[in-house]
């Protein structure tokens, strides 16, 4: 049976989806634009519901593209108000461009993205190539393993990219945690209300007695100090996710950092990833501790910023590790979650640790703990020299010729 | 009718110093639509484009106005966002209760072409804004390259003349048309050389209660290959010829708001003689396009003189 962490909590059987709507709902933002798309539109269909029902204050723009969304999003936000929308894939990669605006014009939005593959082929099920695509465009981006990280998450968002300036996204993985309903504990409207407090602009189009120009032109001489100031922002943003994390466990009770671990401490063979395959992880770990092997998982929360000093930090003493990614960066080399967590080894000179790179799970495919525990099995054999690591990165559960 | 002795008192919002060329009718457009709104507080959004460009390289800005610029095809999901915001935090009452007004500004590039999507749904959606497309008939910017507003037959750097094309192909898109079938309140076309229209033009968007949108004729020197300081003449060339027709839509009626002078409709060869994009049009061996263009031009003159139940001026 599980129970409520916070005094105040009540448990709920809600999907991702639910539950990233549930937290819209308590945090009331003044203006949500949004399009719907497979496996997001959810999202936006509950939330619209509060607004006819008039449970919410928010002025909801029903835009014409995804385009149009973050564009109305990104100007709500200018003129003063707190601003968020959900998307996915295809309607995420249609509003690139302004992903790397909103960043750069360092405001504040919330989006809730549903993690799902990109065409082509057109597929509208769970991997995370949507939001691994746009890794440079300077957005928060916290990853959700189930529906309770994705209510928690959202709700620190707020507060974080508030604090730090930057656009974030919360995902979770497309069907499987969107539209899979789990027990999760949901806290109530006064306290989620109090947590994320007002918003308070240092500056907004609104306020006309003192204007201010936004999205200037800049040559040479400005343009690189200002996306300087954006790259740092995110170096500043590391400890602003922390503090609140810490001030949300002090509130709330559940714990959050940049990753979770999953029995590291002694562990010699390890598995990185990011998502719902984490879940699958841990069973298969908890299997094969019984048989005492000693692995372990990192489950990677916080993206971007990279938690690069303190991912090495923690991987150093293991043997062999894999890292899992659910995108691929067809570079015919390594996919990204990989080539992030090794450049933070090499940097940190981390270099005994064997690390394996495997990509899994496109396009909704399927891992199992079968999978998994191969995955281990390998690492098993790299870590005792009696296999080698592959020089690039390797598939799981697909069909190769 | 607008005062103009009365108007010019009041501040302007939109400053020199800024990098537009001489003779651009840009800069005279944002300018007129300002002083159009009088003391009224505004807000200003523009797509990519000439006037941003020009009127916002930072660290400097040419608006006293709040102003803001995101991206090239957005100008009106743009404003549709900070309306939003306005009605959200005025019914929270987190800002005070009172009138700001939300005006757009895109040239025809990114309206007619990238931006007609974003206009579009914003038209539809019935934010209360003004939507100005200052319209130039190519992406000047980028440096005259062809749009769906580029007249027939012009030549642009995407619809060169050369020797087996004679400019642009297709005629013009009527975008005015397009935007009064969304049925708004009020749509309109104008020019820049009769500031009293215009102005009136403006304050009558201001002051409906809904989607607007003004489609005004402004000449780009250097694209069109006229001289600078004959901008304002140009325009008026174009009323006087019936490319341009200058008319306003009120709630689906129609009616036109300026004639040719002195009630004779001159020929286009009037309009193209003084602009080097038109120039081969004039040549005796384009005298067949020439002839279809001014059939094109004869055809939509009575279209609109019918929709506004004018007698047709031949």
């Amino acid at each position: 049976m599980v129970k409520p962490i916070f005094s105040k909590g009540k448990i709920v059987a809600k999907t991702g989806n639910e539950m990233m709507a549930e937290a819209m709902r308590q945090i009331a933002p003044d203006v949500v634009a949004a399009y719907p798309i497979t496996p997001a539109t959810e999202i936006v269909q509950i939330f619209s519901q509060f607004v006819a029902d008039g449970k919410v204050p928010t002025e909801f723009v029903a835009v014409e593209s995804e385009h149009s969304a973050m564009s109305a999003t990104i100007a709500a936000s200018v003129a003063g108000a707190r601003a968020m929308t959900g998307t996915s894939s295809q309607g995420f990669a249609l509003m690139w461009e302004m992903l790397y605006i909103a960043a750069g014009l360092r405001l504040p939005i919330v989006m809730a993205e549903v993690n799902r593959a990109l065409s082509a082929p057109i597929n509208i099920h769970g991997d995370q190539s949507d939001t691994m695509g746009a890794r440079d465009a300077g957005w928060i981006q916290i990853y959700s393993e189930d529906p309770q990280e994705a209510y928690d998450n959202m709700i620190q968002s707020v507060r974080i990219a508030e604090a730090a300036k930057l656009p974030t996204m919360v995902t979770t993985d497309g069907f499987i945690i969107s539209h899979c309903m789990a027990a999760a504990e949901v806290y109530p409207d006064e306290d989620v209300k109090e947590f994320v407090g007002t918003y308070k602009p240092e500056r907004y189009l609104l306020d006309y007695k003192k204007p201010f120009t936004l999205g200037s032109i800049e040559m040479q001489d400005y343009y690189f100090e200002h996306r300087y100031q954006l790259a740092q922002a995110q170096r500043d943003a590391k400890k602003i996710i922390l503090d609140i994390a810490k001030e949300f466990k002090n509130k709330f009770g559940r714990e959050y950092g940049f990753y979770e671990k999953y029995k590291m401490d002694d562990a010699e063979v390890a598995i990185v990833t990011i998502g719902s395959a984490a879940g699958t992880t841990k069973a298969v770990i908890n299997e094969l501790r019984e048989k005492g092997i000693k692995a372990g998982l990192i489950k990677i929360r916080v993206f971007r910023p990279f938690p690069a000093d303190e991912i090495a930090k923690d991987l150093a003493n293991v043997k062999a590790l894999a890292v899992l990614d659910r995108a691929d960066s067809c570079a015919g080399t390594f996919a990204p979650v990989y080539s992030d967590v090794v450049a933070a080894m090499y940097a940190n000179g981390v270099t005994g640790p064997k690390a394996e790179n495997y990509v899994y799970g496109l396009g909704g495919r399927e891992i199992d703990m079968t999978h998994i525990a191969d995955v281990f099995k390998h690492l098993d054999e790299v870590a005792k020299g009696k296999a080698q690591a592959s020089k690039t990165v390797e598939y799981i559960n697909v069909r190769i010729k | 009718m607008a005062n103009l002795k009365e108007l010019s008192k009041n501040a302007e919002r939109v400053t020199g110093g800024h990098r537009l060329c001489a003779g651009c009718g840009a800069g005279v457009v944002a300018r007129q639509t300002l002083i159009a709104a009088e003391n009224m507080p505004v807000v200003v959004v523009s797509a990519t484009g000439c006037l941003e460009v020009s009127t916002s390289v930072f660290p400097y800005t040419a608006w006293k106005t709040p102003f803001f610029h995101s991206a090239f095809e957005n100008s009106a999901a743009t404003c549709s966002g900070v309306e939003a915001a306005y009605k959200s935090l005025i019914r929270q009452g987190k800002i005070k209760d009172e009138p700001i007004r939300f005006i757009a500004f895109g040239g025809d590039g990114g309206t007619y072409d990238i931006g007609l999507q974003s206009l579009s749904g914003a038209m539809e959606r019935g934010h209360r804004m003004l939507y100005v497309c200052y319209n130039n008939e190519a992406y000047m910017n980028t440096g005259i390259q062809r749009s769906s507003a580029t007249p027939q037959g012009a030549s642009a750097t995407t619809s060169p003349v050369g020797k087996v094309k004679q400019g642009k192909e297709q005629p013009k898109k009527d975008l005015t048309a397009i935007i009064a079938a969304h049925n708004v309140p009020y749509a309109a076309q104008a020019i820049i050389g009769d500031f009293n229209d215009y102005i009136t033009k403006v304050q009558k968007a201001l002051n409906t209660d809904g989607p607007t949108f003004i489609n005004v004729l402004t000449p780009c020197r250097l694209g069109w290959g006229c001289k600078p300081e004959d901008s304002m003449e140009m325009v008026r060339l174009a009323v006087d010829t019936c490319i341009w027709p200058v008319y306003e839509v009120v709630n689906g009626k129609y009616k036109m708001t300026k004639k040719p002078r002195g009630g004779k409709k001159l020929p286009v060869g009037e309009f193209f003689k003084y602009q080097s994009r038109f120039k081969h049009l004039l040549k005796p061996q384009n005298a067949e396009l020439l002839a279809n263009i001014q059939a094109d031009v004869d055809a939509k003159w009575e279209k609109i003189c019918n929709l506004c139940g004018e007698e047709v001026i031949k």
